[in-house]
């Protein structure tokens, strides 16, 4: 009966999806009050709707319903209850309904805080929202259905791939998709936009807030993806330019421009073309990325149901989402007025130098990531495109990028000159050369240039915190004075680019890394980047749906013991999968990594690593992340938000 | 491993060109894979025997083809990709250049006593 | 053509990629569901080429073989030359088919690649036997001469002794008559 309700439940949200897109947009033409007013209630109606069905599916899982196809290819009695409910998202079908259910929180949150947009521009961004939910929740209904019946109903479930089954990854998919489906939002403002004929500063101030929580979520989502490929694959890297890897990180890159775009729109009037180009061109990447790894073209580690059939109908979807808004871009566009004027050296000549930047490394990634399959069909050549290709030709992008990023924010905007900046950053670009000297002498060349261009980026980030507050030159009581009036956008703007800077120092130090692949028998001793380990014994042990082999190794520096480290080798009988458990030990400067690999004759493959500064890397896309929330909480930037919030800030 | 560190780099450097052709998207030198651990082999052996790193190239392109080479090779077919840094820089210059707009009329800059003026200003507000 | 005609066409240009890409893709799917196009299919650089040299061990009771003895065998009727392995689960799935195929004149030879002899014979025992010679390859290095990276692969070796044909994967039925054919 659940099963039953959420399918209607579904049905019921694809039904108020194309009545609120046709609503909503037929409404904003017509300038129609009765009918642009009724797309906020549809919007909130799509998403209970959504928000019912997400939970029939969640409660048919808890209950090991299995005559639900989906439950029982996915799920199984010995599951633990965590992630039995995680493993409704854990797949094809149920991925889906999430990202469904996400696009439906966007409309219902356009909804609820919209109220002071003019009501046409919210009438079309709930239209355009609903169309593409609509075409998404049909693609689920028609061809994904997690509420497909079998019968007879098979005893058990046939049990989850355990590599999923990790805290981590339970919540890393909702992360995720909050950042993918989130760029829908501006993606939805520029074609209204578009429609509508007029972009203005109010525009920018509303778009900005949208695409900052959607990049702050996205931030975190690859971090946690990065982390748990780290941990989980057992291979000892953290990013391995896998296609699914790539799919995250392409719009990543374009929003974190079309963040940095829609500041000069709101502030300047400017680039306004481009940052509609933007906000379409990023949407389009999270819709591309996502659906694209699931035709079966592109091969991945991270592994989804792959059909070419479902393939034809997504990519059916893309051309009409897509190529729908590219040619009402080229159409409208054109008629956009443009506003403030600005010299090349300025504020908003250094982020159209950063768009550029970020824009040139998403091509090479997207370039990087389709070539293979593109070269087969046009060319008949089987080639690779792997991590060599791709640390070769984004290093040389991202090092501008990362010398732009500390100054930009110094410029003054309409017209500047680069003397004075260097003047105020001086002592940012001093500490940079001599980190990257000091490391020089012990280092190979390019991790002592990435530490110095750390330490640029966590300095220079602050260079404009400090010239705002006169921090060392006035008195302590007027800087802090100075600190309180800054506006809390410019310090969240400082914290998330060091927060670039800390990923940067993690990814230098992870360069350094010492690693052995060894064949071990009881007793033998290893030598890896300054640490003595010693294979003790390796046992079984009973998991409740597994059994493990776990070795356990001593680790000691200069004879003083550091850890006794059970890297462990689960083997999952009922879906004949064995999983490496990585053993970690990390005190933030360097992670001590071991992994059990296959044992033959007495012998063990073991892997050993010292991975200095692992843990920033993450750490990093955290700090970065705050930085973007941070900003958020910047009253100028709530204009768009319910008048409470206004009222509780004194003016 | 080799017990000489130069040739043990370049064995590392070699093999973190090459695709575990088992994997996905692992070079021989990460992989727990046995055929990784077999060319692994083969790679330190041709060192010893004397091998160009051009030469242990070419002998696993022979029997693997390009798709063992994780960073491809500059060809014809690869020409695309290669420069797609250049072409995509281009591009957006191109754009950047098209897309600007000449101020109607600069304004002189400042002279050294407004600018005086200005800090002043700014250091009481 | 006045301006905004002129930025119209600039602005059709994300279009043109986006709808170049679609096209492409539309392609590979089209391609993939009538089997014409397989992206994960890594090919081999050896077909047409000449077989590489080896000398390989028996596995008793059969004599081993070289690629010469290959290659005097195929001058009469080409070879069918099969790499498998005790522990490989799609080659006790393609054993059937290559009964079949050895039932039908075709003249099989097998190479176990990295197994031990007597787990060879106890997989022949319980799968049959379909081989009319089998050799160890017990390093793995004739497996890479042949640029295999998996078990079963399957080659043709013609009369002048080159790779006339390869399946990278076990024989199934539906292959056997294409195989047969390829024989004479």
């Amino acid at each position: 009966m659940i099963p039953e309700l959420g399918h209607f439940a579904l049905a019921m949200a694809c039904a108020l999806a194309f009545a609120q897109a046709v609503i909503g947009l037929w409404g904003g033409h017509r300038r129609d009050m009765r009918l642009m007013s009724a797309a906020p209630g549809l919007a909130v109606g799509q998403l209970v709707a959504l928000g019912a069905a997400a939970l029939c599916l969640v409660l048919a899982a808890a209950n090991d319903d299995f005559s639900v196809v989906n439950i029982a290819e996915n799920s199984a009695i010995a599951k633990p209850l965590l992630y039995k409910i995680s493993g409704t998202w854990g797949n094809h079908e149920g991925s889906i309904l999430l990202w469904g259910l996400i696009l439906g929180i966007c409309g219902g949150l356009v909804a609820g805080f919209g109220r002071n947009l003019p009501s046409s521009l919210r009438a079309r961004v709930l239209g355009v929202l609903g169309g593409t939910s609509a075409g998404f929740l049909l693609f689920c209904l028609l061809t994904s259905n997690p509420f497909l019946r079998a019968f007879p109903a098979p005893p058990d479930g046939q049990g989850m791939n355990p590599l999923l089954q990790d805290p981590g990854l339970a919540f890393h998919p909702p992360v995720l998709y909050m950042g993918y489906v989130g760029f829908a939002v501006p993606f939805a403002f520029a074609v209204a936009a578009l429609l509508e004929g007029r972009i203005d500063a109010a525009w920018g101030r509303w778009v900005r807030p949208w695409a900052l929580v959607s990049w702050c979520f996205l931030t975190c989502g690859i971090a946690m993806g990065s982390w748990w490929a780290y941990y989980e694959l057992g291979w000892g890297g953290y990013w391995f330019w896998d296609p699914v890897e790539n799919a995250s990180l392409m719009p990543w890159l374009t929003g974190t421009a079309l963040v940095h775009s829609a500041i000069v729109v709101e502030k300047r009037e400017s680039l306004k073309i481009w940052t509609v180009l933007l906000a379409i061109g990023t949407f389009s990447l999270s819709l591309s990325g996502t659906f694209l790894v699931r035709s079966g073209i592109l091969n991945s580690v991270h592994a989804f149901a792959q059909d070419p059939a479902r393939g034809v109908f997504i990519l059916g979807l893309l051309g009409l989402v897509i190529g729908g808004s590219l040619l009402l871009f080229a159409l409208r566009a054109p008629l956009l007025k443009s506003g403030g004027v600005f010299a090349p050296v300025s504020r908003e000549g250094g982020l159209v130098l950063n768009n550029i930047l970020l824009c040139s490394i998403c091509s090479v990634v997207i370039v990087g990531t389709m070539y293979p399959p593109f070269a087969d069909l046009l060319a008949g050549q089987k080639i690779s495109v792997g991590a060599p290709f791709f640390n070769a030709t984004v290093l040389p992008l991202a090092i501008p990028l990362f010398v732009a990023m500390a100054m930009g924010p110094l410029l003054p905007w309409k017209r500047g000159r680069l003397g004075p900046v260097l003047a105020h950053a001086w002592w940012a670009a001093l500490a940079a050369c001599i980190v990257a000297g000091v490391c020089s002498i012990g280092m190979r060349v390019l991790p002592a240039l990435a530490f110095g261009a750390a330490a640029w980026i966590i300095l220079g980030s602050f260079a404009e915190v400090v010239e705002r507050t006169l921090l060392f030159r006035a008195p302590v009581a007027n800087s802090v004075r100075r600190a309180r009036g800054l506006p809390v956008a410019v310090l969240g703007a400082a914290i998330a680019h060091a927060g670039m800077g800390v990923t940067v120092a993690g990814i230098a130090g992870m360069s350094l890394s010492s690693n052995r692949i060894v064949e071990a028998h009881a007793g033998d001793r290893f030598s890896v980047g300054g640490y003595e380990w010693t294979l003790l014994s390796i046992d079984s042990e009973k998991g409740p749906n597994y059994d493990a082999r776990v070795a356990a190794i001593e680790v000691t520096q200069h004879g003083a013991p550091v850890a006794i480290m059970r890297p462990s080798r689960r083997d999952f009988a009922s879906q004949k999968q064995t999983t490496s458990d990585v053993a970690i030990r990390t005190n933030l400067m360097r992670d001590l990594y071991a992994v059990l690999g296959e044992e033959r004759d007495g012998s063990a493959v073991l892997r050993l690593h010292v991975n200095p500064l692992a843990p920033w890397i993450w750490l990093g896309g955290v700090i970065m992340a705050a930085g973007g929330a941070l900003s958020l909480a910047d009253r100028r930037l709530r204009v768009g938000a319910p008048s409470r919030i206004r009222n509780a800030v004194p003016a | 491993m080799l017990a000489n560190p130069i040739q043990e780099t370049r064995a590392e450097q070699l093999g973190s060109q090459l695709r575990c052709l088992v994997c996905q998207n692992e070079s021989i030198e990460d992989s727990n894979a046995d055929l990784a651990k077999d060319l692994r082999a083969i790679v330190r052996q041709r060192i010893q025997a004397g091998d160009t790193d051009n030469q242990i190239m070419a002998w696993m392109v022979a029997r693997y083809g390009n798709f063992v080479r994780l960073r491809p090779p500059l060809t014809a077919a690869t020409f695309l990709l290669w420069f797609t840094p250049a072409l995509a820089l281009l591009a957006g210059a191109g754009a950047a250049f098209l897309g600007r707009r000449r101020p109607v009329a600069l304004v002189p800059p400042l002279t050294p006593a407004e600018q005086a003026r200005l800090t002043e200003l700014s250091r009481t507000a | 053509m006045d301006a905004i005609a002129r930025r119209r066409l600039l602005l059709l240009a994300p279009l043109g990629v986006v709808a170049a890409g679609g096209a492409a893709f539309w392609a590979m799917l089209d391609r993939m569901q009538s089997g014409r196009f397989d992206p994960h299919d890594i090919g081999n650089p050896m077909l047409g080429k000449p077989m590489p040299s080896f000398n390989l061990p028996a596995v008793a009771p059969s004599q081993g073989f070289s690629s010469q003895d290959v290659r005097a065998a195929a001058a009469r009727k080409p070879v069918l030359l099969n790499f498998f392995a005790s522990w490989c689960v799609p080659c006790a799935a393609e054993a059937e088919s290559l009964a079949a195929l050895a039932g039908q004149g075709v003249q099989l030879w097998g190479i176990a690649y990295k197994d031990k002899p007597e787990k060879t014979r106890a997989f022949l025992d319980q799968y049959g036997n379909p081989y009319a010679r089998i050799a160890a390859d017990s390093t793995g290095s004739t497996f890479i001469d042949f640029g295999l990276y998996g078990v079963p692969e399957n080659f043709i070796i013609d009369a002048t002794g080159h790779i006339a044909w390869h399946l990278a994967g076990p024989v199934s039925e539906p292959m056997i008559p294409k195989i047969v054919s390829l024989q004479s």
